[in-house]
């Protein structure tokens, strides 16, 4: 089982009575090269609560896209190396449910029978999504954010099935001072982005768009939040496209107040 | 007009723009799920069930052999015939050859999957028999000339609308949108049927070893006569589909009803263990039981056995948004949706362009989730694209694009310099960090969706900056 510290909560930080926690950072390519300030907002969202973050230097990918097409040598070279940046760095900590499962359920069957096998097992244990890390680790609820409006969550498919996500974010978006949280029809159903899918399939992922984007103007919320950029890069792709007014957002860009109504 | 081709990528469009196919795709797979939906809440712990299920299945084809083996032995001991087909081929020519030393003219079928992936109608019919199907989805699409395109419910991409014109056609019915009189009236052609029939041909839900008995589920009832009526009884059941006692067999049939229809347990369930015997009133005089592997032992030692566990209830089919989309017949082989998606690349690799058909799918893990025997879908459709790979099959473009991206996500400088030229080409297609048009292969991209163009300064950068600032 994962320990938790005792903590005391003062002005939304917490003073443990354990020493410092110390987490990875492994923000992942897409946060880097286009959303970064979704990698900035977690890191804050952490320190926050105390915790030491550090990014290790020359992450890069967890390799999930040559994975997903078939072309696992690729994603063994590129995961391979990600293990052995992430070696040693204590708990890894992603704002992504997808990246997150690549590592803990993908990781076993792409380095199964190879050298980096325990490694991948050993690291598969001490790899968090965010929300999971601030739920079910640190154990907050409250982050102390402020938003004035209404905010529908939409599950991304691999957090939700093989990580166990949804509970952790939506216990932290109701406490969201200001925010109403309305229900979003069909949110565990996928947006559509599937990776290479979105590209290769087209047709079909826009179909499975539309059908999302139907839900969103249903709901009528002013913000959507996922847990995962990839899907936000399809929705918000299909809002802009659409004119909607609603924005999507990261949950820790809504988390650490960032997202301005 | 059977598939026997996969064409995935032509067909997707034009499913897409069906309105009828999208309007009947839309009702059938809402009401499917949620039928499905309240019957699982209505178990204790549906989870416990399917974990059961699951340990069921692995451990009867782990003993497969021996299974068979006990369940043929009984049936041939109560004077019936077990067929060992090692094909399709060799399962028609054993089934044709049957009509002819029986000199049977009319045969009767109820619902079988494995006929179909066998194009046992195709063959009957250029045999010069005549083949009726009896159950009521599987009649409509016989009268539509189409292949099934659901596994438990075939003719799913059909509206009433197009049923009653069908009849109207082919039944001479009075045309109307009235269930109840539709029914009626497939009901009234096909008793005929049934009383004519010199055979009758059905599937097997499962064989059960210690019984030597095969059991069938359905709710029309077509299947009991079909297996009775006629005085000679074939039965079509792919090797894997057996349990080992009536215990297993409970668990197996609570998780198919309640996954496939949402049914406590489905209307009809008949144990049929072999002829009718001497004491009986009546059923057939023969039985014959056509075991299939048709490629089916070559899969069960290897990485793909798990889709063996199958036990054909639809509920992937019914969960995958993919499948919702687009319905069955786009998949272009005779098992459609996830399940389908793994199953014909692995039945029938010989078809052009079947390994594409692990791509059909967004990996989202609705079906692994709807899965009555916890099939880990996704896993087995990557290991397919993985194979396929392997082998070569793959876009032109895509050995060239991995490479550059295992180059730039291995070498911090490459993906560096990589990010640089993506900001700025994308900074420069766009207005306000939205790129409304890409270059191909990417503008599938941008078709419906705009990309967001890549941040002029990169996360790691910007936390470098952070830290020299020291905040």
């Amino acid at each position: 089982m994962r320990s938790r510290s005792l903590r005391l909560k003062q002005k939304g930080h917490v003073m443990t009575a354990q020493p410092r926690r110390r987490v990875a950072l492994f923000v992942s390519c897409i946060v880097d090269q286009i959303y970064p300030a979704v990698g900035l907002a977690t890191a804050e969202l952490l320190e926050r609560q105390g915790v030491e973050v550090t990014v290790p230097r020359g992450l890069t990918c967890c390799g999930q896209m040559a994975f997903n097409a078939g072309f696992r040598d690729d994603a063994y070279a590129v995961a391979g190396r990600t293990i052995e940046v992430l070696r040693h760095q204590g708990d890894v900590v992603l704002p992504s449910g997808s990246c997150g499962a690549m590592i803990r359920h993908l990781y076993h069957e792409l380095f199964h029978g190879t050298r980096h096998a325990a490694a991948a097992k050993e690291l598969a244990a001490r790899t968090y999504e965010l929300t999971e890390y601030l739920v079910d680790v640190l154990g907050v609820s409250d982050v102390g954010a402020r938003f004035s409006g209404t905010i529908a969550f939409h599950d991304a498919c691999h957090g939700m099935r093989y990580m166990g996500l949804g509970r952790q974010a939506r216990v932290l978006l109701e406490h969201v001072a200001g925010a109403t949280i309305v229900p979003l029809p069909g949110s565990d159903e996928c947006c559509g982005f599937g990776g290479l899918f979105a590209v290769k399939q087209h047709q079909i992922s826009e179909a499975m768009l539309h059908r999302k984007l139907a839900h969103i103007d249903q709901c009528g919320c002013d913000v959507l939040v996922t847990g995962d950029t990839s899907c936000m890069t399809q929705i918000a792709g299909g809002l802009s496209r659409a004119k909607s007014r609603v924005r999507a957002c990261h949950i820790a860009e809504v988390l650490a107040n960032r997202v301005e109504r | 007009m059977t598939t026997h081709t996969i064409a995935f990528f032509d067909r997707v469009e034009s499913a897409l723009h069906d309105d009828s196919l999208q309007t009947a795709l839309g009702r059938a797979t809402t009401r499917f799920i949620g039928n499905r939906a309240s019957a699982v809440a209505a178990v204790n712990d549906f989870e416990a069930l399917r974990d059961r299920a699951r340990a069921i299945r692995a451990g009867a084809l782990a003993r497969l052999d021996e299974l068979l083996a006990r369940l043929a032995d009984m049936i041939e001991r109560r004077g019936g015939h077990v067929c060992w087909a090692e094909d399709g081929a060799a399962a028609r020519q054993y089934i044709i050859d049957l009509t002819q030393q029986r000199g049977v003219h009319t045969i009767v079928k109820s619902k079988s999957m494995a006929s179909e992936e066998i194009h046992l109608n195709e063959a009957l019919e250029h045999a010069g028999l005549d083949v009726i199907e009896t159950d009521l989805g599987e009649y409509i699409i016989q009268l539509a000339g189409e292949t099934p395109s659901h596994i438990i419910a075939p003719a799913i991409h059909k509206t009433r609308e197009q049923v009653r014109d069908l009849f109207v056609e082919h039944l001479g019915m009075t045309p109307t949108d009235d269930i109840p009189t539709m029914t009626r009236t497939a009901r009234t052609a096909l008793r005929q049927r049934f009383l004519q029939a010199d055979m009758g041909i059905s599937g097997v839900n499962f064989g059960v070893a210690n019984e030597g008995a095969i059991v069938i589920v359905e709710n029309e009832g077509n299947a009991r006569l079909t297996t009775t009526a006629p005085r000679i009884h074939v039965a079509i059941m792919g090797i894997e589909r057996i349990c080992e006692n009536l215990d297993d067999l409970g668990v197996l049939l609570q998780v198919l009803a309640r996954s496939a229809t949402g049914q406590r347990l489905s209307v009809y369930t008949s144990v049929i263990s072999g002829p009718r015997r001497p004491h009986e009133p009546d059923g057939p005089d023969e039985f014959h039981l056509v075991l299939l592997d048709n490629r089916r032992s070559d899969i069960i030692g290897g990485g793909y056995a798990e889709a063996l566990m199958c036990i054909r209830c639809g509920a992937c089919l019914n969960a995958c948004p993919v499948y919702q989309s687009i319905g069955g017949h786009a998949y272009g082989g005779v098992y459609s949706g996830p399940i389908g998606a793994i199953l014909t690349p692995l039945l029938q690799p010989e078809l052009p362009d079947v390994h594409k058909l692990p791509h059909a799918s967004s990996l989202c893990g609705a079906c692994e989730w709807a899965c009555p025997v916890k099939i880990a879908i996704p896993d087995l459709l990557l290991r397919l694209r993985a194979d396929a790979v392997k082998n070569g099959k793959y876009e032109p473009y895509e050995p060239l694009a991995m490479f550059g991206w295992r180059q730039a996500m291995t070498n911090p400088a490459l993906y560096g310099m990589g990010g640089k030229l993506a900001s700025l080409g994308t900074r420069m297609l766009g207005r306000d960090g939205r790129v409304g048009w890409l270059p191909p292969p990417l503008d599938q991209w941008t078709k419906q969706r705009d990309f967001p163009a890549f941040a002029p300064k990169t996360f790691t950068e910007l936390w470098e900056e952070r830290k020299r600032a020291g905040s």
